[in-house]
């Protein structure tokens, strides 16, 4: 009789996250608990108090002369190229030197004894220049001839003046939605260490090593084998530590070249927040033709996002929000623009979603215009509207890919059923009917989310594995751990393929030491890439084992296989152990460099067509809301979602990235309001002044489930779906929610001109506008 | 400078510091217990909770020099030897955590909020779980499971 013995730790498993011990007992590692060697010195940030300005000089004595004050940084002391661009448009200078561009732009570093006396030095700093006039959101910005930052995108399709024009009904409309801080609970830090020649290593708290590396390599003036940038883990990411951290890795490396001493740098929150990119936010003009089912025939829409003072990512990020304001929906004939805006403020970039959000919520406010007008159910709308099966001439994107694994229809059905919304929103109708203060609202939202870099060249990834002769095995791989579980679903993966024990696997550090030319983990690609990169280098190893298995014991490869009890030689089974000091006393190769590339795509920008997503991941949520018609305050009573993570690699993991991604997706668009004042200055700049959704605020009942059934139809890592990204966009079903309980104040008669976020004083403002137009 | 003496996890230790050292500062510069995390600085995220005399507080607003003598335990005296404490258990075994950043906090003050209701007799209702949360602030998980590993603890200690 054969012994089946299950062996936990392989994919389709809830392992547990591979750090949660050590993060349950204080013994995970984030960067700033890295012991300091002795010398290690302090570095702070002196930034700008206006928001534009003709820099004429600093005068720095006085910083120079405070107490443990070691060095000052300027622009002068940067050996190699004063400029730490993501993508080469030498748009972004370490320091400025001609021009201040937003307030609180650094123009300087204090290096001192401790962080505290860095702190209170770089206060001292009296900066001369002329003030110039700022803009600091989109529309003041072009209105003030400002010049757009990076070249605009338009995606076109079909004929838009013929759509126009034959459609039965017609509206064009604003929405204006807000940015985000991503309030990792980690802030931005970085720790350099010289070292002989030319060499520095560089702790940080990244997504993209690789161009922390570059970018240290760059300012420097050294090749990019000198530098070696190490993350274990980060507290937190969600995009913006994917070029953000440039900056403070790049002063500390300078420091530390040009000292001889180590040196961290670790901005306070305010700083954080002020001093590095958000989410764009973006003014949307839209312009729908409909039938008088609530089918589009034609849309037009321009995006304009508020970029900041260079260029950073918002190039791409502008571009993803046109591949998103399809959302799930066929567009007939379509022409979509966007203007990536300059503005005086700190430099916009990447934030979970990835501009796709705001593309998105643009689309789900065209279908609430067409269900107000005609009287529908918005959930009647978007099914009229759903892409098709491919057998219908439905299927085209605006950029000319074809949707050819759509589950959309399905999953909504499921959700509209599980959740009752049909007679939930009957019996939130009758409430309101009654006229009380406090109104309720209900929706249900699709999400189709595209998977890739639309960069395709980052659509690439690197691992190493060495098995010891002891066999135990050491796991590497280009992807960064910034709490989503990456690792522990890359370690699943090669565990399922030696057939080992999960805990025999050690996960190490991200460095570029190990694995080179990584792309930042970002694009919710993390499993996807780097697990299949793993995939290839465990797989290499395997095919040495099992030669030398076949070999040494006179079988045919065919008689080979891995189980988890052993290796399977004819009739023998060999522990892995000793199978492995087999093969090392027969001197085979035990280990091995995996890679990966994602096949079948590629993407013609200037031309707007392509293929830029290998698949897509869909989803829906229906979130039920209750408002106070007389303060605007609300919450959130029932959510329900319903989300495509294809065979999920790790349920446990990919459920608690849902949840999570749901209520950021609501935080960005109900009580986190970032707000300029007059000056340019960030008001918001701390949890003091910028809120973000709290254990209190997620809904009074929660209901999650992953749709169990769906499998990748490429060929992913074990058949899964990148979970990352794709549900943040679930949180807009309670931004819907709020606008038909809003709506309700004038029978649904008008769409509320609802802004996001719709904080409590908005949604007052969107009442008291319909009471008053009533 | 300021000579000061405190417990912690159970030690005595003493440092000189500067005057304006706050608790944070102490314990993991002075100490190296690095579990307790500095998130806001301004003691609004609550990543840097500890207990001082039994009671939860915030460690990255709280002068060292204030404490003199206190009994102070951190994340990393919480467990008993190799044994997890039932809210670390309970983080553990429901995934109530993500980056971790916050969960040092998230554990101290829910461990201090369960001895709390339990003392006062009073029933820790997951309304109360939620409301009792607001001092700390995690950006990963949504709270479902953070509220889910209270329940569960709560109900094991």
């Amino acid at each position: 009789m054969k012994h089946h013995t299950v062996t936990k730790g392989f994919t389709h498993q809830n392992q547990k996250h591979d750090s949660a011990v050590k993060q349950v007992t204080g013994r995970a590692e984030y960067t700033d608990d890295i012991a300091e060697p002795a010398g290690t010195l302090h570095a702070y940030l002196g930034v700008s108090d206006v928001a534009h300005a003709k820099l004429n000089g600093i005068d720095l004595s006085k910083v120079r002369d405070a107490d443990g004050v070691v060095a000052v940084l300027t622009a002068d002391d940067i050996p190699g190229a004063n400029d730490i661009s993501p993508t080469g448009r030498n748009d972004e200078p370490v320091f400025p030197t001609e021009k201040i561009e937003f307030h609180g732009q650094p123009l300087f570093a204090v290096i001192a004894e401790t962080r505290d006396a860095a702190r209170r030095a770089a206060e001292l700093a009296e900066v001369d220049c002329d003030v110039l006039p700022h803009a600091i959101d989109p529309v003041s910005a072009r209105d003030a001839g400002m010049p757009l930052i990076t070249e605009p995108l338009k995606l076109e399709r079909g004929d838009i003046d013929k759509g126009f024009a034959t459609a039965q009904n017609r509206i064009k409309g604003q929405v204006t939605v807000g940015g985000q801080d991503h309030m990792y609970l980690e802030g931005h830090i970085a720790f350099a260490v010289p070292g002989e020649d030319e060499d520095v290593v560089v702790h940080c708290s990244t997504q993209h090593p690789s161009e922390a590396q570059h970018m240290v390599a760059h300012v420097l003036g050294v090749p990019s084998n000198a530098v070696v940038v190490n993350v274990r883990r980060m507290g937190g990411g969600f995009g913006g530590k994917e070029s953000q951290m440039n900056l403070f890795c790049a002063v500390a490396a300078i420091g530390a070249k040009k000292l001889g001493r180590p040196v961290k740098i670790r901005p306070d929150r305010d700083q954080d927040m002020t001093a590095t990119g958000k989410r764009h936010d973006f003014v949307i003009d839209y312009d729908i033709g409909f039938d008088n089912d609530g089918r589009i025939e034609a849309v037009s829409g321009e995006f304009a996002a508020r970029c900041g003072y260079s260029s950073d990512l918002s190039g791409p990020v502008t571009d993803r929000a046109l591949f998103h304001a399809d959302n799930a929906y066929f567009y007939p004939h379509v022409r979509l623009t966007s203007r990536p805006q300059k503005t005086n403020t700190v430099s916009n970039t990447a934030f979970r979603g990835f501009g796709g959000p705001q593309g998105v919520i643009a689309a789900e406010r065209m279908i609430e215009e067409i269900a107000f007008a005609l009287d529908k159910d918005p959930l009647d709308v978007r099914k009229a509207n759903f892409y098709g099966d491919g057998t219908d001439g439905r299927n085209l994107t605006p950029y000319h890919q074809s949707v050819d694994d759509n589950i959309i229809g399905r999953v909504v059905e499921e959700l509209e059923e599980s959740s009752d919304y049909r007679a939930r929103r009957e019996g939130i109708r009758a409430f309101n009917a009654k006229g009380g203060i406090l109104r309720r609202g209900i929706a249900l939202t699709p999400v189709k989310f595209g998977i890739s870099f639309t960069a395709t060249h980052y659509n690439q990834a690197g691992a190493l594995i060495h098995v010891y002769n002891d066999g135990s095995i050491h796991l590497n791989h280009g992807g960064t751990e910034m709490g989503q579980g990456l690792n522990t679903k890359v370690a699943q993966v090669v565990a399922e393929a030696f057939q080992v024990d999960f805990n025999r696997i050690k996960i190490t550090k991200t460095t570029t030491e190990k694995v080179p030319n990584t792309s930042a983990t970002a694009a919710s690609s993390g499993s996807d890439l780097n697990g299949m990169a793993a995939l290839n280098a465990a797989e290499q190893i395997k095919a040495r084992l099992v030669s030398f298995a076949a070999e040494s014991r006179g079988v045919s490869e065919d008689a080979v296989s891995f189980g988890p009890t052993g290796i399977s030689i004819g009739t023998d089974v060999v522990p892995f152990d000793k199978l492995v000091k087999e093969a090392y006393m027969a001197r085979v190769h035990l280990s091995a460099t995996g890679f990966y590339k994602t096949p079948d795509i590629h993407w013609d920008r200037a031309a707007g067509k392509g293929r830029p997503f290998y698949y897509y991941a869909y989803g829906a949520a229906c979130s039920e809301v209750t408002i106070d018609t007389l303060t605007g305050e609300y919450r959130v009573e029932r959510a329900d979602i319903l989300h495509d993570v294809g065979r999920s690699l790790n349920p446990a993991l990919d459920k608690g990235q849902v949840e999570g991604a749901f209520i950021q997706g609501m935080g960005w668009l109900t009580t986190e309001e970032l707000w300029w004042d007059d000056e340019g200055r960030l008001r918001t700049h701390a949890p003091s002044t910028y809120k973000i959704p709290l254990a209190s605020d997620r809904p009074r009942e929660f209901n999650v489930k992953l749709a169990d059934w769906s499998e990748n139809r490429e060929m992913t890592i074990k058949r899964s779906k990148a979970v990352g990204e794709p549900p943040f966009m679930l949180g807009i079903s309670v931004f819907e929610a709020l606008s038909m309980a809003v709506a309700s104040v004038a029978d649904y008669r008008i769409c509320p001109r609802l802004e996001a976020p719709a904080t409590p004083e908005r949604v007052l403002l969107a009442v008291e506008r319909l009471k008053a137009g009533a | 400078m300021t000579n000061i003496k405190m417990t912690v996890n159970g030690k005595s230790v003493s440092g000189e510091v500067p005057d304006e050292t706050l608790l944070s500062e102490f314990l993991r510069e002075n100490l190296r217990l690095t579990g307790t995390h500095v998130g806001c600085d301004t003691s609004q995220c609550g990543a840097c909770v500890v207990h001082v005399n039994g009671k939860a507080l915030k460690a990255c607003t709280t002068l060292a020099a204030s404490l003199e003598g206190a009994e102070v335990t951190t994340i990393e005296g919480l467990a008993n030897g190799g044994e997890l404490h039932p809210m670390q258990q309970a983080f553990n075994d429901n995934h109530g955590l993500q980056c971790g950043f916050c969960t040092p906090g998230m554990i101290m003050t829910s461990v201090d909020m369960v001895n709390r209701y339990k003392a006062e007799g009073k029933e820790l209702t997951e309304e109360a779980i939620r409301d009792e949360l607001e001092g700390n602030i995690c950006r990963c998980t949504g709270y479902h499971n953070i509220v889910k590993s209270v329940e569960d603890a709560a109900a094991k200690m």
